[in-house]
């Protein structure tokens, strides 16, 4: 699994409340969702963000409340990957069941910047910065984890296994 | 080597005789919480298999608060389908509108016991900690397994050890205590950690108190927050709890990741500046700051003690013209004792806006939306940038006591000072 795409650069303990705001929870609809995706914490987001672009970020991203429609509009927008010094533990769950990948760097986190051209290769576990001609590397992800994300998530994993 | 009790609960839920941070487990889950959330729940529920059938009704809870009674025709609609689903699956315990807070309703509806494994699509089901029981929340998908099979896998988190001494002050609240807490130790300092809180200060709390430190201990990252049960919780759960329970306690030589100590006799109220909760800062270095909201309820401070106290301050007066005060008692019991007690006559004198049961002006969706520009503060859970409202606004959070002040003076007083 290889994600190529642009960084877009953020700060520590960017909560679930400035990823989708409570009064967006009641949207259903992914086109709608989208719309509204860190709105509170970045009104141009969606202006600078392209399919497959990256989120980096520093420590604790996704803080805050348990609301998996944080990580959908993420990964309905298209995002690549998130790269972060640490994750919140109820985020980094929601976003493995989700299929949305989330990587643990705190060197890459430090060192990107936003528009560096990025490629992170999930299975091997680096991450190579092809503006600065960087490499970081990251403890690869667990097998059964690798799975859910290629399958795109918890439920068509469980799907794909019930029709093997 | 001795046990915590977030090892000692999880190694029972394992079905194993002891297990090691670290390791990961398939758990059995005790009971499994949901609030207005059911509805994702349900709609990835339904996604694994096409006839699923929840694998024990009588463990799940469904309580509509978050936005309670509908404030929209979609939630409406959402609530509608929840209302379809319970029936369906035959979950009798289901709490519609108007019956309070799904952690409050939880608690006094008997549901939680010591020794408990319990997960919640809701952060602030850490909460049930207060009665020893390991609670913590989860996602949609996670909870959508747990109805079907009744487990979920878990990595068994490292334990710090909260030792907390001294008496507080008048008017220093439990939840001054737990806002100084998370101010030393960071909103990510217990990240992936459990929590367990000792002392002759969370002794001498009342149930009110213990139930508003491990709500908010999820502030500072935690999978859970334990209180060892002792008298005050029996006395709690007596006439509650229908049926055995064994408590649950730590080994004397049981292995803590780290020990924190604090010591509160001098501790003065707390106040958590915009936009992060551990921004705190002594009542003294904000005073005078105007407001244009005070808020009192949701899951962290909407509970008799909390109602109690600020009846006790605005008794006999009336709030600042300048500020809406809205109070949301967190349960419908709640807010019949607060009747029966005649605090809720002397708030409305005082010129506060009296609003049901439910989350309410917390989530920033209806009951008390905030304005670009304007300040509240608030006994609520988070002040995240646009949590309540506008993304412009400032959220200053603060104990049940100086939400009353402040609404009195119209600008942050430190309670002491009435």
């Amino acid at each position: 699994m290889i994600i190529k795409g642009k960084a877009i650069k953020y700060g520590n303990d960017v909560n679930t409340d400035v990823i989708l705001p409570g009064r967006y929870l009641h949207l259903t609809d992914p086109e709608e969702m989208v719309k509204h995706v860190l709105e509170d914490l970045d009104p141009d987001f969606l202006k600078k963000f392209h399919i497959g672009d990256v989120v980096v970020a520093g420590r604790n991203f996704g803080c805050g409340s348990s609301r998996e429609q944080a990580v959908m509009c993420l990964k309905y927008a298209g995002v690549g990957c998130i790269v972060a010094k640490s994750f919140a533990r109820i985020f980094y769950r929601n976003a493995i069941n989700q299929g949305l990948p989330v990587v643990e760097s705190p060197d890459a986190a430090d060192i990107i910047d936003s528009g560096d051209e990025l490629e992170i290769d999930i299975n091997e576990g680096f991450i190579v910065d092809k503006t600065k001609n960087l490499r970081f590397s990251f403890h690869p992800i667990p097998g059964f984890i690798k799975k859910i994300l290629e399958a795109g998530g918890l439920i068509p994993r469980l799907k794909k296994l019930g029709e093997e | 080597m001795g046990e915590t009790i977030t090892e000692k609960i999880l190694a029972r839920a394992a079905g194993k005789r002891s297990v090691e941070a670290g390791e990961f487990i398939e758990a059995e889950v005790d009971l499994a919480m949901s609030h207005d959330n059911t509805f994702l729940v349900s709609k990835i529920f339904r996604e694994i298999r096409e006839k699923n059938m929840v694998w024990n009704p009588d463990r799940v809870v469904v309580v509509l608060d978050h936005r309670s009674p509908a404030n929209s025709i979609k939630t409406a609609e959402m609530h509608k389908d929840i209302r379809g689903f319970v029936e369906i699956h035959h979950i009798k315990n289901f709490y519609d509108v108007g019956e309070g807070i799904c952690h409050q309703v939880v608690s006094e509806k008997g549901f939680v016991y010591p020794g408990m494994l319990i997960v919640g699509t809701d952060s602030h089901t850490t909460t049930y900690g207060a009665f020893g029981a390991f609670a913590t929340g989860i996602g949609a998908t996670d909870m959508a397994m747990v109805w079907s099979t009744g487990r979920l896998w878990l990595k068994v988190p490292k334990t710090l050890r909260f030792n907390i001494s001294g008496k507080p002050g008048r008017y220093v609240m439990a939840r001054d205590i737990i806002l100084h807490i998370i101010s030393r130790v960071g909103v990510d300092g217990a990240n992936y950690r459990s929590c367990e809180f000792y002392g002759d200060t969370i002794k001498g709390m009342s149930i009110d108190g213990r139930m508003c430190i491990a709500n908010q201990a999820v502030e500072m990252g935690v999978k859970a927050a334990i209180i060892p049960p002792d008298k005050k919780t029996f006395d709690y759960l007596k006439s509650r709890v229908h049926g055995l329970f064994k408590s649950v306690y730590a080994d004397d030589d049981a292995v803590y990741e780290k020990n924190f100590d604090f010591d509160i006799s001098d501790l003065e109220p707390q106040v958590a500046c915009p936009h992060k909760i551990d921004n705190v800062k002594p009542i003294s270095r904000v005073v005078g700051l105007d407001v244009d909201q005070a808020v009192l309820g949701s899951c962290t401070n909407g509970r008799l003690e909390d109602i109690a106290i600020a009846a006790e301050i605005l008794k006999g007066k009336t709030i600042s013209k300048n500020v809406r005060m809205i109070v949301s008692p967190a349960s419908r019991s709640v807010y019949l004792q607060c009747i029966e007690y005649g605090y809720i006559q002397i708030l409305m004198k005082a010129g506060a806006v009296l609003v049901n049961p439910g989350c309410g002006p917390c989530l920033g969706i209806h009951q008390g939306v905030i304005a670009s520009g304007e300040r509240v503060v608030s006994s609520t859970s988070r002040n995240f940038r646009g949590r309540m409202g506008s993304p412009d606004a400032e959220i200053y959070l603060a104990s049940p006591a100086t939400v009353a002040a402040s609404a009195l003076r119209g600008k942050i007083t430190d309670p002491r000072e009435i």
